[in-house]
């Protein structure tokens, strides 16, 4: 998802990413100090502490929700923090939610084939 | 302006229980300016509720929806067309939306905050106690600073031997109202209110003298 | 004679009068009373019984009180407005009258916060100043708040506290005043470590004549130990304890510090001896009782003087 800052990354928005099917969610903002909008990857950073200690409470795991910094132009690094990330994310398995939904179409299939 | 606290999430969760279709209803009054009941928290709270719910194996559906008012039946009335679909309302406005709700609607309505005070807004993201709605206003006398709500102990004739540097001795975060008021009757030049002897207040105006009603008969039919 | 109390005839005729304290226990036991009374009988002219202090749930005033007068010793009781309402105050004030009672302290009271019930309600239906006023109307004009009239009067000695040490310091003697114009006949003050502080105090006191207006007794506790006088400068909202009291007491080894206590104890009775306007002392030795002996008679206090 592209926004013009991830100061525009609100936490109703991480909590819904989650909702529709996101094993991990990464925030990718500019460096701190760098903002155009002055604070915008700051505030983003607050937020993404709050929402990841809330993922803890909910049970599916605050490592699945992360804020990256680097300037638009380490596309390389960019790249690695993906790769890095997601076997990170890996790893530790899906999302628990993503798992009972996949069980759960599944189990509907064998009904289905039984009929 | 109402303030409230968001219950905690386990708390709500035990609330919610018996049910799997629901309304999370908020309110674009008080509430929303102490960012605990409008439409935003709404969209936070619902999502969190069905991530949670769902983590348990026990998915949840949620309508969110955000009232004018809580306080009115005009805007209640919004949901007229909907709520018979749903088993229960979270409402997150403060008590009075929540059992105004409950009035109108004939299935269980649940409050998803705790209603505090009556307040203002000190700076964002700090918001402090102002008014106990005694019924019985002292202000004029007391600078502008009411003994009532400012003093733990609800004193008429401040400070107890507990003030120490204008701090309460409740706790150090809690400003003695009493230094408060006699720094401003100094400043009024008025300390002539500071030697009268108060009459006992009346509570009858306030609420220990039964729930209260305001009937203004020029506006009723 | 507003009440015929000892303390009041003690401090009409012009003696330096003596009160003690004691805090009543935890629990039902109405020995702990009887204990502390074999301590302080003859010693002091009458004795303080506290209302939950600090919040804590304790055996009533008024049954400490009772106690008290079975082993001879005229009681104070005290009545604090954090937890009864304006009905159970004058209930009360009836009920100790009736029951031989004769001198009372109107006071704020600890907030609840510092007990072990933090949760109760808050009463505070009205303050100590109106307690103070509330309780001369009965005894003075015979009549309920509402104008009815009282069949038995209650006959009470009307006390209060005062804490020259607390913020702000101008405030103090105008609250002083407050409390004379509401009936208050005598008053005990926080116990005075700050010796210079209080001096001050007493001056702006005898400026505005209340000195003639009420009976004003000096607040004293001895100390046990260093670390209990850290403690209270630490904890004790209110308290103000100089650091060259403290270090007076940390300078002594461990075992001598209790005797040192006594020993500023008693000199802080001298010099208030001395202060112009101040009629007797208020020696709270809490859970201290067995020195309170000690302390009246090397303060040249005894015999404490009989009153008919």
């Amino acid at each position: 998802m592209i926004v013009p800052c991830t100061g525009r990354v609100d936490e109703v928005m991480m909590l819904r990413a989650f909702e529709k099917g996101a094993d991990g969610v990464m925030v990718v903002g500019c460096l701190e100090g760098d903002c155009h909008y002055e604070k915008g990857n700051l505030r983003a950073k607050a937020r993404v502490t709050r929402m990841a200690a809330l993922l803890d409470i909910i049970g599916l795991g605050s490592f699945r929700l992360r804020m990256f910094n680097l300037s638009a132009g380490e596309g390389s690094k960019f790249a690695q923090f993906v790769n890095e990330y997601s076997l990170e994310i890996a790893e530790h398995g899906p999302c628990p939610i993503n798992v009972l939904r996949s069980n759960k179409s599944a189990s509907l299939e064998n009904i289905k084939r039984e009929e | 302006m109402i303030m409230g606290t968001g219950k905690p999430l386990d708390e709500l969760l035990s609330m919610l229980e018996p049910y799997n279709k629901i309304i999370l209803s908020g309110c674009y009054g008080c509430v929303t300016v102490c960012r605990v009941g409008g439409e935003k928290e709404v969209q936070l709270l619902a999502s969190t509720i069905r991530l949670a719910r769902e983590t348990k194996g026990e998915p949840i559906e949620i309508k969110e929806v955000t009232l004018e008012r809580q306080c009115d039946k005009e805007y209640l009335e919004a949901m007229r067309s909907y709520i018979g679909d749903y088993q229960a309302v979270l409402s997150i406005a403060c008590g009075a939306g929540v059992q105004f709700t409950a009035e109108k609607y004939n299935l269980p309505i649940l409050p998803g905050i705790n209603t505090d005070f009556i307040g203002v807004t000190e700076k964002q993201g700090v918001w402090a106690e102002r008014c106990q709605a005694c019924g019985d206003c002292v202000l004029h006398l007391t600078g502008g600073i009411c003994p009532v709500t400012r003093c733990s102990k609800s004193i008429f004739h401040g400070p107890c031997g507990g003030s120490s540097k204008g701090v309460c001795e409740v706790n150090k975060d809690i400003e003695c109202g009493w230094q408060l008021i006699i720094d401003r009757l100094k400043m009024l030049d008025q300390m002539e209110n500071y030697t009268k002897l108060h009459e006992m207040k009346r509570w009858k105006f306030s609420r220990d003298g039964g729930p209260r009603k305001i009937v203004r008969e020029d506006m009723t039919e | 004679m507003k009440s015929g109390s000892n303390l009041e005839k003690v401090l009409t005729a012009g003696h330096f009068a003596v009160t003690a304290e004691c805090g009543p226990p935890r629990g039902a036991d109405s020995q702990v009373i009887h204990h502390k009374a074999i301590m302080i009988k003859g010693h002091a002219d009458s004795c303080n019984v506290t209302d939950n202090q600090t919040s804590v749930v304790r055996m009533s005033s008024m049954a400490g009180s009772l106690l008290l007068k079975e082993n001879g010793i005229e009681p104070n009781m005290q009545m604090v407005v954090r937890d009864r309402n304006r009905i159970a105050l004058q209930s009360d004030i009836l009920g100790a009258s009736a029951m031989g009672i004769r001198n009372l302290l109107c006071l704020s009271g600890d907030h609840q916060i510092f007990g072990e019930d933090p949760q109760a309600k808050n009463v505070f239906d009205i303050d100590s100043m109106q307690l103070i006023n509330l309780v001369k109307i009965m005894r003075d004009e015979g009549v309920f708040p509402n104008g009815k009239e009282i069949k038995g009067p209650p006959k009470l000695f009307i006390g209060c506290a005062v804490n020259p040490f607390a913020d702000p310091f101008e405030i103090r003697v105008p609250r002083l005043d407050l409390k004379v114009r509401a009936g208050a006949d005598f008053v005990q003050t926080q116990c005075i470590y700050n010796f210079a502080k209080f001096k001050k105090y007493m001056e702006q006191v005898c400026q505005k004549g209340l000195h003639d207006k009420v009976h004003i007794l000096a607040g004293v506790t001895p100390l046990k130990s260093a670390g209990m006088a850290k403690f209270m400068k630490r904890m004790v909202a209110g308290m103000d304890i100089p650091d060259e009291v403290i270090k007076r007491i940390a300078d002594e080894p461990k075992e001598k510090q209790a005797a040192k206590g006594i020993e500023m104890c008693i000199e802080t009775i001298e010099q208030v001896k001395e202060i112009e306007g101040i009629h007797g002392v208020h020696l709270m030795a809490i859970e201290w009782e067995e020195k309170v002996h000690e302390i009246v008679k090397k303060s040249g206090l005894l015999p404490r003087p009989e009153m008919n």
